[in-house]
């Protein structure tokens, strides 16, 4: 039988993860809010106006309308797993994890709370940059709902990755590994920038097995009503890595790998 | 009177092959004051971070409050609040959040906590500092502050580890007088740490850990009892040239004021004093070379330790 006094203070316990993720977000949003919304702002300029005007339209979109939807994206997903494995890091580097792992709060309750509070600090940016793009081009909103949900699933996803990449690192430069090596470069490569239908066959297959590529996809597909991939398949794809990615850091968690000898 | 804290068997073996216990079994009585003392490396710190969930056993049982860690783990640690040796919270966070978040952390409301964060900040003096973020906090403020947050959760199980390390004497005294009073009103607690006068003027009950071993748990009175020696010594009023006589206590003059004396188990006090008023010595002030249960300490250590290397 679930017990209705536990749940409501594991629902404190998340609320005040929570509470405590975004309080430090925004107290720092020079550091979190803000070089998101100008670097973009550079990209809309750049690439959009400058460069852009001189490329063809892409499914009958201008250059920069075709790479808001990606650029929008590229804000959510990097600044979900930034915001996760440097808060988690710090935790565990200061020890103030013990806080946490002396209550009687699951670990459920303390992954969830960092996953939502990093996915929160992502779609906020995302919210910026997309209003920031609105001051550059018209944007058609073709299906709200799927762009609604295909962006918290995907920071979701990445917070997660953020928890598991805090969990396994020793020092600060392991929480910026994989950001600078494997996902900066999946992300450029994610359709961001092109359509995978102006590329050679064999980077075209190459491109397919890119999981951001899906989700940028499927977001520009709420957004411009194009997309590359099919979307049934973009939503299946971040489902599946969101429940193995939370397996995976559950599983860390209760091993207390990193965080308990 | 039921159990605090039951430890049965609890083994750790660190990932570097360290058996940092060996199979230790101890009990808390429910409103005890209790002394787990030990020297560096002797397993007190393992032994409260299991109890705490900060460190993964090898192998044992713990029941808090008759809840067992691993099957009742929420509930049993619901009860426990812990003041660790190390400062462990967030330089950046503001005080009074530092406990309104841990309050959150054990699932209580945010209304009642704020109550309760100004209740124990002003108990440790630093509500005046509520507003401030953690780093301006002096390292005895610092120590306050983990006070306060582990009561937060008003806990029947209160677990500190050298709560009192590093701090003035001043603060000793004064969070001596805080952890007497909570003990009187019904809170358990075990107290770790290297001030042996501070359990001795605490602590009710003692274990005393060595090499990952219990080699003494006993009340601290009748640990007391055991001690076959003190050495007392004695500032005398006039100086003496000689050494007085004093048969059948073993003496020796430090210095033309300071008098040492070993005094045995049986041999009286009154006698003494008696002999040293017939020598004509006066006696200014008298003071116990060691603290009773160092001496104790020493002797227990040592002799586990020539056991253990004969």
């Amino acid at each position: 039988m679930i017990n209705r006094t536990s749940c409501y203070a594991n629902f404190i316990a998340l609320q005040t993860i929570l509470r405590k993720e975004t309080l430090r977000f925004m107290r720092i949003w020079s550091q979190t809010l803000l070089p998101p919304a100008i670097t973009m702002s550079l990209y809309f300029l750049i690439f959009g106006k400058f460069i852009g005007s001189q490329i063809a339209h892409i499914y009958g979109y201008t250059y920069i309308q075709y790479i808001v939807p990606g650029l929008i994206m590229m804000s959510i997903m990097t600044n979900a797993y930034a915001n996760t494995a440097s808060s988690f890091f710090l935790t565990k580097f200061n020890k103030s994890i013990e806080e946490m792992l002396v209550s009687p709060m699951p670990n459920v309750i303390i992954l969830l709370g960092f996953t939502f509070g990093g996915a929160l600090r992502g779609v906020l940016v995302g919210i910026i940059v997309m209003l920031i793009s609105f001051i550059f081009t018209h944007l058609p909103i073709n299906h709200p709902f799927i762009m609604l949900l295909i962006a918290p699933l995907a920071a979701i996803v990445f917070s997660l990755g953020g928890v598991i990449n805090a969990i396994y690192a020793k020092r600060f430069d392991d929480i910026s590994f994989i950001p600078t090596f494997v996902l900066t470069p999946l992300t450029y490569l994610g359709g961001v920038f092109y359509s995978t239908q102006q590329l050679p066959s064999l980077w075209k297959t190459v491109s397919l097995c890119n999981p951001i590529l899906a989700m940028v996809d499927t977001f520009r597909y709420g957004l411009l009503g194009v997309s590359d991939i099919n979307i049934y398949f973009g939503f299946a794809l971040v489902l599946a890595l969101m429940i193995i990615l939370f397996f995976w850091a559950w599983r860390l968690l209760c091993q207390g790998r990193g965080i308990k000898v | 009177m039921s159990s605090a804290l039951q430890v049965s068997n609890l083994k750790k073996i660190y990932p570097n092959g360290i058996a940092a216990l060996k199979g230790i079994d101890l009990e808390v009585a429910e409103g005890d004051f209790f002394a787990l003392l030990g020297q560096n490396g002797a397993g007190k710190s393992t032994t409260i971070g299991i109890i705490c969930s900060l460190i993964n056993k090898t192998s044992g049982s713990i029941r808090i409050f008759g809840h067992d860690m691993d099957t009742a783990q929420a509930k049993a640690k619901s009860l426990i609040g812990v003041v660790p040796q190390e400062m462990n919270f967030g330089l950046f966070e503001n005080i009074s959040q530092i406990l309104v978040n841990q309050a959150g952390y054990y699932g209580i409301p945010k209304h009642i906590a704020m109550k309760r964060a100004e209740v124990y900040l002003n108990e440790m003096g630093l509500w005046h500092m509520h507003d401030q973020p953690a780093f301006r906090l002096s390292g005895g403020m610092k120590r306050r502050l983990m006070i306060a947050r582990a009561m937060i959760n008003e806990p029947k199980l209160l677990i500190l580890d050298e709560p009192t390390a590093g701090v003035d004497i001043e603060l000793r005294h004064t969070l001596w007088r805080f952890l007497s009073f909570l003990n009187k009103q019904g809170t358990t607690i075990i107290l770790t740490t290297h001030y042996l006068e501070e359990a001795e003027h605490l602590c009710k009950n003692v274990a005393i850990i060595d090499h990952g071993e219990i080699i003494e748990n006993a009340n601290m009175k009748s640990l007391l009892n055991r001690l076959t020696v003190q050495t007392l010594v004695f500032d005398l009023e006039i100086p003496v040239t000689h050494l007085p006589m004093l048969s059948h206590y073993r003496h020796r003059l430090i210095d033309d004021t300071t008098l040492e004396v070993e005094l045995n188990r049986g041999q009286s006090i009154n006698d003494l004093f008696q002999l040293l008023t017939s020598s004509h010595v006066q006696v200014h002030s008298m003071r116990n070379k060691t603290n009773r249960l160092e001496e104790l300490f020493i002797h227990l250590v040592s002799a586990n330790n020539k056991s253990e290397n004969p």
